[in-house]
C-alpha cells in the first residue's frame, strides 16, 4: 500500500548539504506492521518525516518516490499533500507531552482533524470524537474533550495522539518511537491498543523504533537501518531466528540479559559515522567483525538470503554468531561482613506550600520510608517506573537533597547527622553517575579538569603533575585515549562522555557508586560497552553499585540484588533470581510481564495494569497499589501491608503473604 | 614640561575598560570553547564589518580621552602656570576645526553666514546682507559660485588618496595573512582574505574602504570649508560630532561597570542559594524596577545636580565638573538597569543549580564558592555578554532622550543629545537650520546601527536557542 | 481566586513601602531641604531667613522621622517622612511649586495622556504582531532577511528623530495636521493622529524583531509538527497554534505596561504640546519641582505593581496550565 523507493534526504548544516537518508526502499502492505529498526542518527526518523513531507526547514528530499496506493506523494502539490496528511496517512510521535499543543483543549485538537478531513456538523463531530476516545481506551471522553493536555498523564496523551491520528481514518499510520517515552506498563497498553486498532481497520503501520523488544512484539517485517541506508529486510521469524547482517547480529548480542551474566557483552567498536564522513563502500565496514577488503571498496548490493529476506552484505557466512564475550567472571565471592551502605526508613518529603503565608498544606512523599543494605562490592538494582522516587532516593543517600527522616549509614558512618565539614570527609566514599551524559559534564571545562575535580576537592595534597598522571591513568582505565584529556566534552560522543563521568567518579576511589540510569540515553551497542566497563571496574576495584534503572535486561545482567519501588516505598526486595524469577508482589509480577523480550517466543501472558501511577502527593489509602491490583482484598484498602521476609532474605510488602 | 596631564575619572574608566576587554580577549584566546564562539563572530561578515566601524569609533573616543592643560606663557616667577582649559589629543588633531569659529550659524559648504547683518562696505555705506564667513571658503576669494567645482576637485583628490591608502592597507594585510598561513609567493597574489575560513577579513577591508572614502575627502574638505556647517556660536558641527563620540561611548560602556557586578552577584546568589536570600534580592529588584526608569534617573540626576551646584569648590575646571556629572549619570544608569540582567541570571542559576554536573561537584564536596566560580559563572557568561552588547545601543539612544528631558549630560558637554537638543530649538526658523540636527542624528544612527548589528551577531553566536 | 488576589495585593505593600523609603532617601537625605531651598531661590537671594521661610511654606521645616517637640501621635505625624511620604498612600500629594494641588492636576491630565497612549499601545501591538507573524511566516526567505535588517535599522534611530522628522515632514512641509496642541472636543483627533502614528513607528523595529524571535521559537516546537501532520494549512498552524502559544511570553512584556499608560509619554507629550501627565512630569523636572517628581515616582510604581498583578491574571487567560 505504501511503496517507498530510493528515497534520499539531505540536511543543510553550516552551509554543507549532508545526506541523512541514502536510497531507502521498502513497502508496507495493508494490515501489516513494518518496523524500521536502527540506532540513533541512522536516519529512520528522517525517512518517516520525508514520507509525510514534514522535514524541517533545513531538510530536503533529494529524490526517490513515495507512493500511497497509486498516488505519487512526492509529486503532489502542497495543498493536495495536506489532504493526505492526517487523512490517508497519519503520524504519531515519540514525545506525547510536547507533541500536543499545551494551550488548546483535546476537543479542539481532535476536532481540527475532523474539520480538515471530513464534513461533520458540530454535534456530530463531538459525538465522533467521544467515539474516537472510547476507541483508544479513554472512557470518559465527554469530559476529557474539554480538558487540556497538562491534565492528562503521559500514556493518556499518547492515546489522544492516536485518537487524533485515527480521526482521519488513515490507511497508513506512521509511529515514530511511540512508546519510548513511556513506562513499561503503559508501553504494553499502547502497543496492545495499536495491535487491536490495526486488526480492526486493516491499517498499515510503519513503526520506527530502536527497541528489539518492541519489534518482536509488533512487527510483521523488519527493515534494519544503518547510517542512512537499509541493510536488511526480513520477515519477523527469519529476522529473529537468523539475522543476516553483521550489524543486526551485533545488536542482538549486545543486549544484556541473565544468560550473559558471566560473560562480557558483545560490543560494536567505534560509532556510527557522522553525516559528513560516510566511508565509501559498506558503511559498516569499520565496525564489522567480518570485514573483508571488498567491503571498503564497494557498497554491497541486495542479496536474497531466502524468500522475503534480503540483506546488503558481502559476507556470506552464516549467522553463527561465535561467542564474542570472554568470561567476565562474576564476583560471587566478594560478599563480606559489613555492608557499605545501610539505609533504614529513609524519607524525603517535599512540602507543598499554599495560601497567604505559604503555609505547608501537604507533602509530596517522593521517598517514604525505604530500608535496604548493600554489601561492599555488590550491585543492588533499584527498579521502578518514572515518578516512583528512585532518583530522589539516590540523591538523598548522597545527601544532595535534604533528608526528612531516617538513617543512611555509609561504611558505618551515619551521614544524616553530620555537619557539612564532617560530611565532606565522607564524600570520598560514595559517588554518582548520571543519566544524561550531555548534562553531567560542564561544557566549559577540559576533560582533565573534569576528571580531576574530585581529586582537587577531596584528594588532599597532590601536585599538579601527580594529578595529571592520575587523570591519564583513570582515562585509560575507562577506555579513553589519554590524548583526550585536553579536549572539551562537546567533542565526545554520548558513550565517551559517560566514560568520562565514570572516570570522574572513580577518581576518588569510592566504595559505592550510585548509577542513575547511566545507559538509558545510550544506544544498545554503546550501552553494552558501558555495562562491560562497569562490570570490570567492580571486579577490579570492588566497587559497590546502587543501580537505578527501569531496564530489566540491565538488571538481569548486572545486579546481584533487586529492590522494586512503587510510590516512594519498596514493595519487594531480594536476590536477582528471587525477584525476577519468583516475583511475589503483584506489582513486580505485572512489571515483569510487561517487559518486552527481544525474542520470537518467550513473551508470556502480560498482566494488564489499570490506570497509571497515582500522584505521590496524594497516595491512595491502604496499600498504594490496591487500585491497580487485580488481587486486591478489602484489607488492602485499609492499611499498608507489613513487610514479610522469607528464609532467603526475599522480602515483600503485600497482604497476600502476610 | 609644556603641559600638565589631566586624568579625568571617565578617562580612567574608559582605559580600564579597554584593558579589561584586552584581558578578556587574552582569556578567550586561551580557552577553546570561548574561542569557538568568538570565532563565529569573526567569521560573520556582518559582525566583522560592524566591529570595524566600532573600532574606529573607539579609537576616536580613546584619542579624546587623553587630556592635558597647556602651560600658559610664563609669569614672572619660575612656577609654571597651566591654563584653565582642558584639551584632549583629539582637540590637538582637530585644532583647525576647533579654532576656526564663525559668528553664528552657517550652512555646510557655505561661504556666507546664515543671518543677515549690517555690513560696512569700503565706501562707508552700510548694507544689510549675509556677511562672508571668516574661514569657510575664503580661499575662493570672490569666486563664490565655484564652491561646487572646487569641493568636487578636492573630493576627487580625497578619493584618490583614500584609494591609495586602502590599497596599501589591503596589500599589507594580504602579505601578513599570506605569511601567517605559510603561502608561497606565487599563491599570494590571490587575496587570502577571500578565504571563507577563519576571520572575515574581506568585510573588514570593504568597511575600511567605505570609511576611508568618506573620511579622507571630509578631512581634506574641512581644511577649506565647514563641511557640516556651524552652530549657533559658530563652531564647526563636524568637530562637535567627533567630540560627541566619546560621550556616547562613555554612556554606553561605563554603566556596565556598575551593572555587571551587581547583577552577577545578586542574580547568582539569589538563583543558586534560593530561600530567604532569594526573597530579599527579589524584593530589592522589584522595588527598583517598579519605579519608572526615566523618573528614577531624573530624580537621581536632579539630586546629584544639587550636590554639584552647592559644592562648586570641588572642581578645578568646568570640564571636571561636567565629567563628574557624566560619571554620576553613568552610575545612575547602571544602578537602574541591573535588574533585568539580574532576573535573567537568577533564572539561569536556578536551572544550573539542578544540573547534573553541579550535583556531581556537590557530591565531591566542592564548596559553594567553587561551584559558583567553576560551574555556574562560566556557563552564564554568554548571557552577560549578550546583554552587555545589547545594552550598549539602548544606553546610547537613551542619552539623547535624557538630555532632552534635561537630566542628561552637562549642557556644556558635547554629546549627541545636547547637539540635538540645541538644534531642535532652531527648527522653527525659516529657512530651517537642519545641518546640526541631521549630522548628530546620522552619526548617532551609524554608531547605534553598528552596535546593533554587532549585538545581533553576538547573540547568534552565543545564544543556544538561536538556530 | 479572590484569596490569590488578596495575597498579591498584600505582597504589593512591602514593595510600595520600599519605593517610598527609597524616594524619601533620595529626595530628603541625599539632599537636605536647605539644599533644595538654595536651588529654588537662586544664588542671589539666599539668606538664612529666606531659606527658613521657603521651608516653612512647604512644610520642610519639620524633623525627618521623629518630632520630639510634639505631643502624642504628632511625634510621628508631624515629620517630613509622615507628611511627605506616608500620606502619599492615601492619595495626598500636596502642592507643587506653582501652588496647585498635585492630585487635581493629575486627574485633569490623565485624559489627554490616555488619549495618546492607549491608541498608540493598541495599534502598536496589532501592527507589531502582524509584522512579526509575517516575518516568521516567510522565515528564511529574503523577505525575512530584509525585514530583520529594516527592523535593526529602525531600532537604531533615536525616538527624537522620529518625532522631529515626523513633525517636520507631515506638519510643517505637507501641512496635513497641526504641529502641536490639544483640544478637549472630538476635534482632538487632528492633534492625535501624528503622535500616535509616530509612537507606533518608533517602537516597531525593536518589538517586531523581538516577537519574531518568540514566534520562531514556537514554530520549532513539536506540537507544530503535529499540527502539520494533521494536514492543517500553514495559516491555521500559525493563527491557531503558534500565535496562542507565543502570546504567553509576549503578554509578560506587554500587560505590565498597560497601567503605566496613564503616565503618558514624556517625549511625545512635550513635543506635541499635549497637556498630559508626561508633559507635566517633564515640566516638573525642568522646574526642579521635587514635590511633583516625587508624586509621579510613587504613582508610577503603584501602576507598575498593578501591571504585575494584571500580568499574572492574564496568564490564566491564555495559559490553561496556570491556575490561581
Amino acid at each position: 500500500m505504501l511503496t517507498v523507493r530510493d528515497v534520499r534526504v539531505a540536511y543543510t548544516l553550516g552551509g554543507l548539504e549532508l545526506t541523512a537518508v541514502d536510497g531507502v526502499s521498502f513497502d508496507v502492505a495493508a494490515g501489516e506492521t513494518f518496523a524500521l529498526l536502527g540506532e540513533s542518527g541512522c536516519g529512520k526518523s528522517a525517512t518517516a518525516l520525508a514520507i509525510m513531507r514534514l522535514l524541517p526547514a533545513n531538510g530536503r528530499i533529494l529524490g526517490g518516490s513515495v507512493c500511497l496506493g497509486e498516488e505519487e506523494l512526492l509529486a503532489l502539490p502542497e495543498c493536495a499533500m495536506r489532504r493526505v496528511r492526517g487523512g490517508r496517512m497519519a503520524m504519531i510521535f515519540q514525545e506525547p507531552s510536547t507533541s500536543l499543543n499545551p494551550v488548546l483543549t483535546i476537543g479542539v485538537q481532535i476536532g481540527e482533524v475532523l474539520a480538515q478531513h471530513g464534513e461533520f456538523p458540530k454535534a456530530e463531530a463531538r459525538r465522533r470524537m467521544i467515539e474516537l476516545l472510547a476507541l483508544v481506551g479513554i472512557s470518559d471522553g465527554a469530559r476529557r474533550l474539554d480538558e487540556f493536555p497538562y491534565q492528562l498523564s503521559g500514556g493518556m496523551k499518547q492515546r489522544v495522539m492516536i485518537a487524533m491520528a485515527l480521526a482521519g481514518t488513515p490507511e497508513v499510520l506512521i509511529a515514530d518511537e511511540p512508546t519510548t517515552a513511556l513506562d513499561v506498563t503503559v508501553q504494553a497498553q499502547i502497543l496492545d491498543l495499536m495491535t487491536k486498532l490495526q486488526a480492526e481497520r486493516g491499517m498499515g503501520i510503519l513503526l520506527i523504533t530502536h527497541d528489539l523488544g518492541v519489534v518482536a512484539r509488533m512487527a510483521h517485517r523488519i527493515g534494519v537501518m544503518y547510517a542512512g541506508e537499509l541493510v536488511e529486510i526480513a520477515p519477523r521469524r527469519e529476522f529473529f531466528e537468523a539475522p543476516a547482517h553483521p550489524y543486526a547480529q551485533a545488536l542482538f548480542s549486545a543486549l544484556p540479559d541473565a544468560m550473559r551474566r558471566d560473560e562480557e557483552l558483545c560490543t560494536i567498536p567505534g560509532q556510527v559515522p557522522g553525516l559528513g564522513e560516510m566511508p565509501p563502500g559498506c558503511r559498516f565496514a569499520d565496525r564489522c567483525p567480518h570485514v573483508m577488503p571488498v567491503c571498503r571498496e564497494q557498497s554491497p548490493d541486495w542479496r536474497t538470503v531466502e524468500n522475503g529476506h534480503v540483506v546488503r552484505c558481502h559476507w556470506q557466512g552464516g549467522s553463527a554468531g561465535e561467542p564474542c564475550g570472554k568470561k567476565g567472571g562474576d564476583n560471587q565471592a566478594a560478599v563480606s561482613g559489613e555492608p557499605i551502605l545501610a539505609v533504614s526508613d529513609l524519607k524525603v518529603h517535599f512540602p507543598i506550600r499554599r495560601g497567604i503565608l505559604q503555609s505547608t498544606v501537604g507533602h509530596v512523599k517522593a521517598v517514604d520510608g525505604i530500608s535496604f543494605e548493600l554489601p561492599a562490592g555488590r550491585t543492588l538494582a533499584l527498579v521502578g517506573e518514572s515518578g516512583c522516587g528512585k532518583t530522589t532516593a539516590g540523591k538523598a543517600i548522597l545527601q544532595l537533597l535534604p533528608v526528612t527522616a531516617g538513617s543512611v549509614r555509609l561504611a558505618g558512618t551515619e551521614l544524616t547527622s553530620l555537619s557539612p565539614r564532617q560530611l565532606r570527609a565522607q564524600r570520598r566514599l560514595a559517588q554518582m553517575i548520571f543519566q544524561d551524559p550531555f548534562a553531567s559534564l560542564n561544557p566549559r571545562l577540559r576533560v582533565s579538569e573534569i576528571v580531576a575535580e574530585g581529586m582537587r576537592a577531596l584528594g588532599g595534597k597532590m601536585s599538579t603533575v601527580e594529578r595529571q598522571v592520575a587523570v591519564v591513568e583513570l582515562l585509560q582505565q575507562v577506555g579513553l585515549d589519554a590524548a583526550g584529556s585536553g579536549r572539551y566534552p562537546h567533542e565526545f560522543s554520548g558513550g565517551q562522555r559517560q566514560r568520562i563521568a565514570i572516570a570522574r567518579a572513580l577518581a576518588v576511589r569510592p566504595g559505592l557508586i550510585i548509577c542513575d540510569e547511566p545507559t538509558s540515553a545510550l544506544d544498545v551497542s554503546v550501552q553494552a560497552q558501558i555495562l562491560n566497563l562497569l562490570k570490570s571496574l567492580q571486579n577490579d576495584f570492588g566497587v559497590a553499585y546502587l543501580f537505578i534503572t527501569h531496564n530489566f535486561g540491565v538488571v538481569e545482567y548486572l545486579a546481584h540484588e533487586v529492590a522494586v519501588m512503587y510510590l516512594g516505598r519498596l514493595v519487594e526486595c531480594g536476590s536477582v533470581d528471587d525477584v525476577l524469577r519468583r516475583a511475589k508482589h503483584p506489582y513486580t509480577q505485572a512489571l515483569l510481564s510487561a517487559v518486552l523480550v527481544p525474542r520470537l517466543e518467550g513473551q508470556g501472558e502480560v498482566i494488564r495494569l489499570q490506570g497509571e501511577i497515582p500522584s505521590p502527593a496524594n497516595p491512595p489509602a491502604g496499600c498504594h497499589f490496591h487500585q491497580r491490583c487485580a488481587q486486591a482484598m478489602p484489607v488492602c484498602r485499609q492499611r499498608y501491608p507489613e513487610v514479610t521476609a522469607t528464609e532467603s532474605g526475599h522480602t515483600v510488602a503485600c497482604h497476600l503473604y502476610a | 614640561m609644556n603641559f600638565q596631564i589631566v586624568l579625568l575619572w571617565s578617562d580612567a574608566l574608559l582605559w580600564l575598560l579597554l584593558v579589561s576587554v584586552l584581558g578578556f580577549a587574552g582569556l578567550v584566546l586561551r580557552s577553546e570553547p570561548l574561542r569557538a564562539a568568538w570565532g563565529k563572530i569573526g567569521a560573520s561578515r556582518k559582525g566583522m564589518a560592524a566591529a570595524t566601524l566600532l573600532v574606529v569609533f573607539v579609537l576616536i573616543a580613546l584619542l579624546d580621552s587623553l587630556h592635558y592643560r597647556p602651560r600658559l606663557p610664563d609669569m614672572a616667577e619660575g612656577r609654571p602656570v597651566y591654563g584653565v582649559e582642558v584639551y584632549s589629543l583629539l582637540d590637538v588633531v582637530l585644532t583647525q576645526a576647533r579654532t576656526r569659529l564663525e559668528k553664528t550659524y552657517s550652512a555646510p559648504f557655505a561661504t556666507r553666514l546664515y543671518a543677515k547683518e549690517n555690513i560696512e562696505q569700503a565706501d562707508g555705506r552700510r548694507v544689510r546682507d549675509y556677511p562672508r564667513l571668516k574661514h569657510g571658503g575664503t580661499h575662493l576669494g570672490d569666486a563664490e559660485d565655484g564652491v561646487a567645482a572646487d569641493a568636487f576637485v578636492t573630493a576627487l583628490k580625497g578619493w584618490a588618496l583614500a584609494l591609495a591608502l586602502w590599497i596599501l592597507l589591503a596589500a599589507a594585510l594580504t602579505a601578513a595573512l599570506a605569511w601567517r598561513r605559510g603561502m608561497t609567493v606565487r599563491d599570494s597574489w590571490r587575496p587570502p582574505w577571500r578565504c571563507r575560513d577563519g576571520l572575515a577579513w574581506d568585510a573588514v577591508l570593504w568597511t575600511l574602504a567605505l570609511i576611508l572614502l568618506l573620511a579622507v575627502p571630509l578631512a581634506l574638505l574641512s581644511a577649506d570649508y565647514h563641511v557640516f556647517g556651524t552652530d549657533k556660536v559658530g563652531q564647526s558641527v563636524l568637530y562637535q560630532v567627533l567630540k560627541s563620540v566619546r560621550t556616547a561611548l562613555v554612556i554606553g560602556l561605563v554603566p556596565t561597570l556598575v551593572t555587571l557586578p551587581l547583577a552577577l552577584l545578586f542574580g547568582l546568589l539569589a538563583g543558586y542559594f534560593g530561600g530567604w536570600l532569594d526573597d530579599v534580592i527579589q524584593y530589592l529588584y522589584t522595588v527598583l524596577s517598579s519605579i519608572p526608569g526615566v523618573l528614577l534617573i531624573a530624580a537621581a540626576v536632579l539630586m546629584i545636580q544639587v550636590v554639584i551646584d552647592t559644592h562648586p569648590d570641588w572642581f578645578a575646571s568646568a570640564v571636571e565638573r561636567a565629567d563628574l556629572r557624566l560619571l554620576a549619570l553613568c552610575f545612575i544608569l547602571g544602578l537602574t538597569s541591573w535588574t533585568g540582567l539580574c532576573r535573567l541570571l537568577r533564572g539561569e542559576a536556578m536551572k544550573l543549580r539542578e544540573l547534573d554536573y553541579v550535583q556531581a561537584a556537590r557530591a565531591f564536596g566542592v564548596g559553594h564558592t567553587g561551584i559558583l566560580t567553576r560551574h555556574v559563572l562560566p556557563n552564564v557568561m554568554h548571557i552577560v555578554i549578550i546583554s552587555v552588547v545589547m545594552g550598549f545601543s539602548s544606553l546610547v539612544l537613551s542619552e539623547a532622550v535624557l538630555s532632552y528631558v534635561g537630566v542628561g549630560v552637562d549642557p556644556n558637554m558635547t554629546s549627541f543629545g545636547t547637539m540635538i537638543n540645541n538644534a531642535r530649538l532652531e527648527l522653527g526658523r525659516e529657512p530651517v537650520v537642519w545641518w546640526s540636527l541631521l549630522a548628530a542624528m546620522a552619526s548617532m544612527f551609524i554608531l547605534v546601527l553598528a552596535a546593533n548589528l554587532f549585538a545581533d551577531v553576538v547573540r547568534d553566536a552565543f545564544d543556544p536557542r538561536t538556530v | 481566586m479572590s484569596a490569590w488576589f488578596f495575597r498579591r495585593c498584600l505582597y504589593a505593600i512591602p514593595i510600595l513601602i520600599g519605593v517610598n523609603l527609597l524616594t524619601f532617601v533620595l529626595f530628603f537625605v541625599v539632599n537636605t531641604p536647605d539644599d533644595m531651598a538654595r536651588m529654588q531661590l537662586g544664588v542671589k537671594r539666599v539668606t538664612p531667613e529666606a531659606i527658613q521661610k521657603w521651608k516653612a511654606e512647604r512644610g520642610y521645616d519639620l524633623p525627618y522621622f521623629w518630632n520630639g517637640d510634639a505631643q502624642g501621635h504628632q511625634v510621628i505625624s508631624k515629620t517630613i517622612f509622615f507628611q511627605k511620604s506616608v500620606r502619599m498612600f492615601v492619595g495626598d500629594f500636596g502642592r507643587g511649586e506653582d501652588g496647585r494641588d498635585i492630585l487635581r492636576e493629575i486627574s485633569n491630565r490623565m485624559g489627554p495622556s490616555l488619549a495618546i497612549a492607549l491608541p498608540t499601545f493598541i495599534l502598536g501591538l496589532l501592527v507589531t504582531i502582524v509584522c512579526a507573524l509575517t516575518l516568521a511566516f516567510f522565515r528564511a526567505t529574503s523577505l525575512d532577511f530584509w525585514g530583520v535588517v529594516l527592523c535593526v535599522g529602525m531600532m537604531s534611530i533615536s525616538a527624537l528623530f522620529y518625532i522631529i522628522g515626523g513633525q517636520y515632514l507631515v506638519s510643517k512641509t505637507l501641512r496635513l495636521v497641526p504641529i502641536s496642541g490639544y483640544s478637549e472636543t472630538l476635534d482632538a483627533w487632528r492633534f492625535l493622529v501624528l503622535p500616535v502614528v509616530i509612537g507606533v513607528i518608533s517602537g516597531l523595529g525593536a518589538s517586531t524583531r523581538w516577537y519574531r524571535t518568540i514566534f520562531l521559537e514556537e514554530v520549532g516546537k513539536d506540537y507544530v509538527r503535529t499540527a502539520r501532520a494533521k494536514g492543517l494549512p500553514e495559516t491555521v498552524v500559525f493563527y491557531r497554534h503558534v500565535l496562542r502559544n507565543a502570546m504567553i511570553p509576549i503578554l509578560t512584556g506587554v500587560v505590565v505596561v498597560i497601567p503605566s499608560l496613564f503616565m503618558g509619554s514624556l517625549l511625545t507629550e512635550s513635543f506635541f504640546g499635549i497637556p498630559g501627565l508626561g508633559s507635566y512630569t517633564i515640566d516638573a523636572i525642568h522646574a526642579q519641582d521635587f514635590a511633583v517628581v516625587r508624586s509621579m515616582v510613587f504613582i508610577g510604581s503603584v501602576l507598575y505593581i498593578v501591571g504585575l498583578i494584571l500580568t499574572d491574571l492574564s496568564y490564566t487567560l491564555v495559559d490553561p496550565r496556570i491556575r490561581l
